[in-house]
Formats: structure tokens, sequence, C-alpha cells
């Protein structure tokens, strides 16, 4: 018995190294949770950047493979676990993710410092994270919440908003976002007559909404989640008739929001992460030749893991701690332009020992400690469906 | 113009919410004092029961829709309920003749009951997400509104508006006559009358014929029915998501304690209070204030007591200061 569980042991030992030997990227999301809506795009953009760079061919390191894992978006104690497994027992060279802010700080701090791991978040958007140590692994493709905030600011004065009262979800993301719009709005001449947290999952939220409505103001800014809280929030108030203007950030851009809430919502405003450059256009096409519609956050997965591939292939590396330093040289200028679709040619110029410039699908730059500079849409609701009206 | 718009504030605020929750409230709190008084032991199992009625209702609500039977402009949950009742009383029993019978023939104290039913509650919650999945369900179809605030606005002239949902009227006259239909069964009819009995004095009770399974079969009937339709209201007015209803135990609790426990028309009572203290305390009364006041009298914050994060803490604090100032309830009720 013992003999034969010894060489069931070594056996093991043996198979392992028969495997072929690829370079792994994890992709972290949300793929259960408050943003489980937006999840499968993202991954799927993610893995529509692998495969393109696997179908070219140039990429020095061998194959790619994507490994899938769930960060729920909110519990950083499951995230942690399934980063830590990424990074243990499949091996991961790199991290695609994670989504919501909280629980990409959990990972950062608790599993890709320690492991010494880089990680692209697409939408992890939290002011906090632009100070947070991070021994240069950590970027962003997505734009700090402290520039949506003024964003958000300057679109309610040109629309003519005076006063509105905000309701955030009670978390990071929400917390960070809200302070970011009311400073800007304040400063902008605007009042807030009100800043409530909301708490996500629960099935009543009409006490939330009464205290809002005492408050008052032309218009309710919901920093919450389209799946969650937030599409609460908005039912309430238009059962209430407390408010029926809404301006929707990031967080609450889905085209299942509109489905849900029906006709009242045409009319209310929103802005997301998103460009009118060319990259995009042609992002939407790749996803759709893929087989699936663009989404939001969309774009900003498809550069994340873009811009891995490319700085494992400029520095020659697939270790993090080298290749991080890459990150900022390919994603900025100088050098030639890259859009979504050449990644193929990028990596070809790379290895000719050419300067690239990838702009990618959201015109992307890099700046600070390296997120995004961040360009906007701004939404508008109309006929149950949200469309994107101008870009700033 | 202003006493009018403070009080069409009030009612579409505090009073119409108010009594819709209390209604719910009640219908569960009822529940609980019924398998309390009669079995003697606090059922925590409650909640879920709720969920499951309102799971069964969702899914013939589906089974209804597919066949195109509706009953626009009110919700097909209606038509659905008194099978969906059928399904949670069968449930129930199933319940009752698998696990409680086991400790009601062992004599188990109350206690023991009441650990067994936590058990039975995690295990009907497994039940349900297995079934139906953890997700957020809508099942709510038909005309959304009796009254919309923009029509209420346009019709009177006032700057106030008063929405009543439909499933806010369907919550309290539906609550009306189950209440009634209840009362009418426990005080008028001979099997109720045998159940007050049982509750009142269970030896005695044995001791002049009454059979005590008939007893716990009609406890457990009425038990499902109320815990079905209470859960399918709640589920309709707000929305269905399984784990609500665990939080959903606690107010209830509150609600059936405070009222004085196995009394039911203290449950009912019960209900309302914490219902509206809920809503009371986390209300903002800056404009009450506004339509009440001489304008230089009006004060620039809210006015609001607590915020409504701590909405859920009330059904707490008015529970312990039950259970310290008057143990037996509002009407005097057993001690647990």
């Amino acid at each position: 018995m013992k003999k034969i569980l010894i060489s069931l042991i070594l056996s093991i030992f043996l198979i392992f190294p028969a495997f072929a030997k690829n370079v792994k990227i994890g992709i972290i999301l949300g793929f259960t949770g408050p943003i489980e809506s937006l999840a499968p795009v993202m991954a799927k953009s993610a893995e529509l950047a692998i495969e393109e760079v696997n179908n070219s061919g140039n990429f020095m390191h061998g194959k790619i493979e994507g490994v899938r894992a769930d960060s729920t978006c909110v519990d950083a104690a499951a995230a942690q676990a399934a980063a830590e497994r990424l990074i243990t027992s499949d091996k991961v060279s790199a991290i695609m993710g994670a989504d919501c802010s909280g629980v990409t700080t959990a990972v950062l701090k608790n599993v890709a410092m320690p492991n010494g791991i880089v990680m692209i978040s697409p939408s992890a958007t939290s002011p906090a994270l632009s100070t947070e140590p991070d021994n240069g692994l950590f970027f962003r493709t997505a734009p700090s919440d402290a520039r949506q905030g003024e964003v958000i600011a300057d679109l309610l004065i040109e629309k003519g908003f005076k006063s509105a009262a905000l309701s955030h979800t009670n978390n990071d993301y929400g917390k960070g976002l809200a302070a970011s719009i009311q400073k800007n709005f304040i400063s902008r001449g605007g009042k807030i007559t009100v800043t409530a947290a909301h708490e996500d999952g629960k099935a009543d939220y009409s006490a939330e909404v009464a205290a809002l409505a005492q408050a008052g103001g032309d218009i309710l800014i919901v920093a919450g989640y389209l799946d969650q809280g937030g599409k609460g929030i908005i039912q309430t108030s238009l059962d209430n008739g407390a408010f029926d203007k809404f301006f929707l950030p990031d967080g609450m851009i889905g085209d299942s929001l509109p489905k849900a809430i029906g006709p009242d919502l045409n009319g209310s405003i929103g802005s997301v992460p998103g460009t009118d450059s060319p990259g995009a256009a042609k992002y939407s096409e790749l996803a759709k030749k893929a087989g699936f519609e663009s989404g939001p956050y969309g774009p900003e997965s498809y550069d994340s893991a873009a811009l891995i591939m490319l700085a494992m292939e400029k520095s020659k590396s697939t270790v993090s701690n080298t290749f991080k330093k890459s990150v900022m040289d390919v994603a900025n200028a100088p050098g030639e332009k890259i859009y979504p679709g050449e990644l193929g040619k990028a990596l070809k110029l790379i290895k000719a020992g050419k300067d690239i410039d990838y702009v990618g699908a959201t015109a992307l730059e890099l700046v600070g400690s390296g997120e995004s500079s961040g360009s906007f849409a701004e939404i508008l609701i109309d006929n149950e469906k949200t469309n994107k009206v101008s870009y700033r | 113009m202003d006493f009018l718009n403070g009080i069409t504030l009030i009612s579409n605020y505090i009073l119409i919410p108010g009594l819709t929750y209390g209604s719910q409230l009640a219908l569960g709190a009822l529940g609980i004092t019924i398998v309390y008084s009669v079995l003697r032991f606090s059922n925590f199992a409650h909640g879920e029961f709720m969920s499951f009625g309102a799971m069964t209702s969702i899914l013939l609500c589906w089974l209804f829709l597919s066949l195109e039977i509706n009953l626009n402009p009110l919700p097909t949950a209606i038509i659905v309920l008194p099978f969906a009742i059928i399904i949670t009383i069968f449930y129930c029993i199933l319940v009752d003749k698998i696990i409680f019978k086991f400790y009601r023939r062992q004599n188990s104290k109350s206690v023991i009951n009441l650990i067994v039913s936590i058990g039975v509650m995690f295990f009907t919650g497994g039940l349900i997400r297995f079934i139906i999945g953890p997700g957020d369900k809508n099942f709510f179809d038909g005309e959304r509104f009796i009254l919309k605030a923009k029509t209420f606005k346009n019709y009177t002239g006032l700057s106030e508006g008063l929405a009543l949902k439909t499933t806010q009227g369907i919550t309290i006259v539906l609550s009306i006559i189950l209440v009634v239909l209840l009362f009418w069964f426990l005080n008028k009819t001979k099997t109720g009358k045998s159940m007050r009995a049982y509750s009142d004095n269970k030896e005695l009770a044995l001791l002049s014929g009454i059979n005590p399974e008939k007893v716990v079969l009609i406890t457990w009937i009425i038990t499902g029915t109320l815990a079905c339709v209470a859960g399918t209201l709640y589920g309709l007015d707000k929305s269905y998501k399984p784990f609500t209803y665990l939080h959903l135990v606690l107010p209830i609790f509150s609600a059936a304690i405070v009222g004085g426990v196995g009394n039911p028309v203290g449950a009912i009572i019960g209900g309302f209070v914490i219902a509206f203290s809920e809503l009371i305390v986390t209300f903002a009364y800056k404009k009450i204030f506004f339509y009440f006041l001489p304008n230089y009298l009006v004060p620039d914050g809210l006015l609001q007591i607590l915020s409504t994060d701590y909405k859920i803490a009330i059904s707490f604090i008015i529970l312990v200061l039950v259970l310290l100032i008057r143990p037996t309830g509002i009407y005097k009720g057993k001690i647990i």
C-alpha cells in the first residue's frame, strides 16, 4: 500500500513537466455580484486581445492563455483567494483585473504585491488607488474617479442643473466618486442638497429615497451599481415621484437598467469612460466579428490585456518585476500609433527595435503612477437605450 | 395649501409605505405567533417559508404567463396565489412530518425545537437558491400604479405628489381579508376553538378528546397560508431576492414579541409598530417643517433623527426595550 502511494505521488511529479509551458494571464473579474452583467463582455474583450496575439504568432514567449477567476466585485476575501489561486496554482505571469475598486485594492495589497505580479485593472476607478503603494506593479486603463467627478460636475452645470441630491453605494468606489463629484460640483457653483449612502442587495429602498426626497434637488446623482442598490433607488424614486431626472455615473451605465426601469428613465443623463477615437470603432468591429457586442469597460479590458502582452514583448521577459518597467513605454508616445487589431504589427515593430505608442480602443495615455488620463462619453438615455451623444 | 401639501407628504412617504410594510410584517408575525402558541417554539424558519411561498408564486407566474393566462391590469401573482399557498402548505406539513414530529414525540424542550427550526431555515434557504438561484427576480406585471404621483399633482394642483402602487393596494386589501378570515376561524369555528383550547392548556385539551395531530395539521395549514401570502406580497411589492427574507426574520420576530407572543392581535399591532418606527425614526423632516412652520423658523439641516443605514437597528432597539420594560409585550402574551 505504502509503495503504491509513494509511486503515485512520484508519478504526479513526473507528469507535471510534460505539460507545454504557456504564458498565462489571469482574468479576474466579478462574474458574480453587483456587476455580473458587465463582466462577461469585459472578459471576452481581454480574451479577444489574447487570441489576436496568438493568431499573429509574433509573440516571442510562445502561446498565451487567459485564465478566468471570479472577483465577486464586493467580497475582498473571495477575490484574494481567487487571485492567490491564479498565482500559486495556475502560475499566471500577470493579472488583468480586478474590476471594482475595493477588491482591486485588496488583491493588490495582499496578493499581487507580495508575489510581485503586475495587475492592470480595466475598471477600478477609486481615487485612492492613485496613491496606494504598489511597487510599480499596478496600472489601470480606466481613469480615476477624481477625473470623472470633474466631468460630471461640468456636465451638470452645462445642462443647467443648479442643485443635486447624491446617493452612493456604501463602498470604496461609491465614497470616492461621491466625494469627487461633491467637491467639483460645489466649486463650480452647484449645490449638493444631501449625500447619503445606500447599501446594496436590499429589497426595499423607500426609507433611503424618502430622506433624499426631503432634501430635494433638480436631479438625483446615483453613484451605485446598475444591478443592485442603484436600480432600487431609481425605481423607488420614480414610484414615489421623488425625482424624475437621474445622473448615472459609470457603474450605472448598461442596457439592462433602461430595460428594467422602462420609459420613465428616458431623458436621464450619464457619463462613462469612452472615446470617439478611431480605436473605439475598430474595437467594436473586432468584438462584433468575435460574436459579442461591445459594452461598458470592454475597450478598457481589451487594452489592459494588450498592454500586458506588449510590455512582455518589449522587455523580453514574462517576469512581472522586469516587464512592469515597459508598460508606460509601450502605452505612451513616442512611436508608431497602434490601434485594436494591430497587435501583431505592434509585436513585429517591437521585435525590430522600433518604438510604439499604444492608442488602443480608449485613446490610452497613461499618466501619474500609471493610470489612464481619461476621456469620457456623455450618455443620454433615450428610447430605453443608452446612447453616447458626445465625448470630452 | 401648505397644510394639504404637508399632509400629502406624510401620506406619501410614511403613511402608505408604513401601512404596506406593516401589513407584510403583521402577516409574518401572525405565522410566528400561531406556531408559538400551539407548538410552543419560536419558528426561525418562518422567513424562509415566506421565501419559499414567494418562489412558488414566481415559478407558477412564469408557467401561467407562458400559457398566456393573466389578469390584466392586476398582477398574475393574484391568480397563482391559491396554488402557491397549497404547495407551501404541503412543504410545511412535509417538514413537520419529517422533522418537527420526531422532536414532538420526544417531548423536546422548546429551545431544542428552536435550534431545529434554524436548521430547517438553512435547509430551506439552500433549497430555494438551488431551485431559483440567488439573483433578483421581478415578477410584477400588469398596471403598476393605482394613483401616479404626477397624476395626483396635476389633478389637485398641489406641489407634493401622492403615489399608490397597485402592489401596495393589493397588500393592504389582501391582509385585511386574511386577518378577518383568520379571526373568524379562531373564534367562531369548532376547529379554531379546539386550537385555542390546545394552546391554552394542552393536557386539559387532550383529556377532553381533542386530536393533537389534527391541531398540529391545522396549525401548519394556517402558517403555510400566512407565510405564502406574506412572502409573495413582500416580493411583489419590493422585489424577490432570496436572502432578503433572512433579514426579514428579525423585524418579524420583533413584531411578534412587541405585540405579545402568542397573541394574534398583538402580532398585528406589533407589525405596524415596527414598520412605522423604522420609517419615522429614519425620515428627514425638513420639508414637513417647511410646510407647517412659518418660514423664519425652518432650520437648515435635514432634521433626520437617524441615518437610513440604521433602519435595521431600530427593530433591535425596540426589541430590547420591550424585553426590558414589558417582557410580555403590548398585549399580554407568553414570555419567551
